[in-house]
């Protein structure tokens, strides 16, 4: 069972357990109200699944791509929970979560409209007139998203280019990602016994800050 | 909850320093710091964002570092405390979100608390024996009165730091402070910054400036005292402005490279840092005998400037004023003054925070607790 936090988009918490799946969520869309959000929801989620938090196993961190302030409440607030249950951290590509969730979906609709969904092109805000982006051929035997490309940074009329590399995949623009997802990404993942990704938020931009000059001239 | 010496963690982020201190009471039990301070010297200055990300990463070291040194176990603790604001924005939300995960993990109550008012309370704070050799005994302060001796209020507070110069008057530190004045543009710490760089000097701007003084004559050139002129007396008697005096010197850095003369680099920096000085302590000790207040306690990274220390003793000194200065490591932003005020809102009976507050970057000094 583990506790999944995401806030690369809005504020989203889980508790999530591989057999029995989602047993709590809560969201908040607003993206500029993380901190104040985040305890809330946590608390509301663990009375909610009616699980103490010695039964936790783990805490599922949303390590992004997402706009750097919200991303870091979640992060933060994730290892430190873990910190304090003495449990593991486990990371997820945030992206991962909106394509499981998108394929799980497509799952109970009849075979014919999976097949015709293969792939996905998940998009998300990266705020500065710039988008997120990963690229996906479909679900593993796992029930895995399998990621061939990104998370990556792009000017929104890149991906319609024709140079651009997944011009042909359904895109789907997201606004939120559910923690209930990428929790159960975090139970497959381990499950199956693939790799988590590293421990590091996804920024895919520098801090932009510009080398002084020197200091500049006062007098006329 | 132990609330005659509770056991405290507090997370301070509002600027460049992760602070994680952890007391008992009055009891300093670690007072754990990561800076990002090398990380901004290349850009002159403090970045927010490089601030944020360095917060993000040093918060699960540094708490682990915390608990290690005060020999506790995280279940040990009656509350959290956290520094809520002033502050950047971006730096306090990843404490604010560390603080309420690690209160409802471990399902203990949250202080979320002001970051000046934290200043203050670092006076409380007593070293044990045992822990006096970790704080070092040159960086005691120069403080008048014995450390034993408790604070005693009202005391007037002069809290200067390269992101806030208030001067407060606390009537009580978990009821009563009221803000008397602040800087109404550059905060003093940023002033040395600035300077610095006109003089070549690298960032942070202070021991550079107070290593660059030595030696120099703060009479030599007479720069201005922001805000001290009579008409500035009537609206900003309490305020401070740092800007002005920037320009002032260097204009007048300016005017002698034009004529190809060379910058008494010592008596430009003894010069400048005599102004700040003494704009600082003239208005902290008129704050004293305005409002008949014998007490002066000064706070924040400012504090490490010799000058500053010197001038502010005898100042106190001939006014008949005592002077408090808290030990350097506990001026500087630290965790342990976050955990302090927290504990002392514990003693008096404070109920904890709801989990619903917010960072906020202006929070006002009257909001002791959020
Ligand atoms: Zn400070």
């Amino acid at each position: 069972m583990l506790l999944a936090i995401d806030t690369s988009a809005g504020t989203s918490v889980a508790v999530v357990d591989r057999d029995g799946g989602v047993l709590s969520e809560r969201s908040v869309a607003d993206t500029r109200r993380h901190a104040e959000v985040i305890g809330r929801l946590i608390e509301e989620c663990l009375a909610e699944a009616d699980v103490t938090r010695a039964s936790l196993s783990g805490v599922a961190a949303g390590m992004g791509p997402g706009p750097f302030t919200g991303l870091r409440v979640g992060i933060a607030a994730a290892r430190v929970f873990a910190l304090g249950l003495g449990k593991p951290l486990v990371p997820v590509v945030s992206h991962d979560a909106i394509a499981f969730s998108r394929f799980s979906h497509v799952d109970q609709l009849s075979a014919a409209d999976a097949r015709q969904a293969p792939g996905l092109l998940v998009v998300t805000d990266a705020r500065r007139r710039e988008v997120y982006w990963s690229a996906y051929s479909g679900q593993d035997e796992d029930g895995l998203p399998v990621r061939t490309d990104g998370p990556a940074l792009s000017r929104p009329a890149a991906l319609d280019e024709q140079s651009f590399g997944h011009a042909g995949l359904l895109r789907l623009d997201a606004a939120t990602v559910p923690a209930g997802a990428l929790g159960m990404v975090a139970e497959l993942t381990f499950a199956a016994g693939h790799p988590f990704p590293a421990d590091e938020p996804l920024y895919l931009r520098s801090p932009d800050v510009t080398l002084s000059a020197g200091p500049k001239r006062v007098s006329s | 909850m132990n609330t005659a010496e509770p056991l405290v963690l507090g997370i301070e982020t509002s600027c460049d320093e992760t602070g994680i201190g952890i007391v008992r009471g009055t009891r300093l039990l670690s007072n754990t710091i990561a800076s990002s301070m090398e990380e901004h010297a290349r850009y002159g200055g403090v970045v927010p964002e490089v601030a944020a990300r360095a917060h993000l990463e040093e918060m699960v070291p540094a708490i682990t570092a915390a608990v290690a040194e005060a020999g506790i176990s995280l279940d040990d603790l009656d509350a959290i405390a956290v520094t809520s604001g002033p502050g950047l924005a971006g730096a306090l939300m990843v404490g604010v979100g560390a603080a309420k995960a690690l209160a409802v993990a471990l399902d203990k109550p949250i202080y979320a608390v002001n970051h000046l008012v934290g200043h203050v309370g670092a006076d409380l704070l007593r070293v044990s024996g045992q822990r006096a050799d970790s704080l070092g005994a040159d960086a005691q302060g120069d403080g008048e009165v014995e450390q034993d001796e408790p604070l005693e209020y009202p005391t007037i507070a002069l809290l200067v730091s390269g992101g806030h110069t208030s001067l407060l008057l606390v009537r009580d530190l978990v009821s009563d402070v009221e803000l008397l004045g602040e800087t109404i543009d550059d905060a003093a710490g940023e002033a040395f910054d600035k300077v610095a760089r006109v003089l070549g000097l690298p960032y942070p701007g202070g021991p550079q400036i107070d290593r660059a003084a030595e030696g120099g004559d703060p009479r030599a050139i007479r720069f201005p005292r922001g805000l001290s002129k009579p008409k500035d007396l009537v609206n900003h008697r309490y305020d401070f402005s740092f800007s002005g005096l920037k320009t002032a010197v260097a204009r007048w850095v300016e005017q002698r490279q034009d004529a190809g003369e060379p910058v008494p680099r010592a008596d430009v920096a003894a010069s400048f840092r005599e102004a700040v000085v003494d704009i600082l302590l003239t208005k902290a000790v008129a704050a004293c005998s305005d409002l008949g207040v014998p007490r002066l306690l000064l706070g924040g990274g400012v504090v490490a400037n010799r000058r500053l220390r010197a001038l502010a003793a005898l100042r106190t000194d001939a006014a008949g004023i005592t002077l408090r200065i808290p030990p350097l490591p506990l001026c500087t932003d630290n965790g342990a003054m976050i955990a302090a005020l927290g504990a002392q809102l514990i003693m008096a009976g404070h109920a904890p925070s709801t989990l619903d507050f917010g960072a906020d970057s202006t929070l006002p000094v009257t909001d002791i607790q959020v």
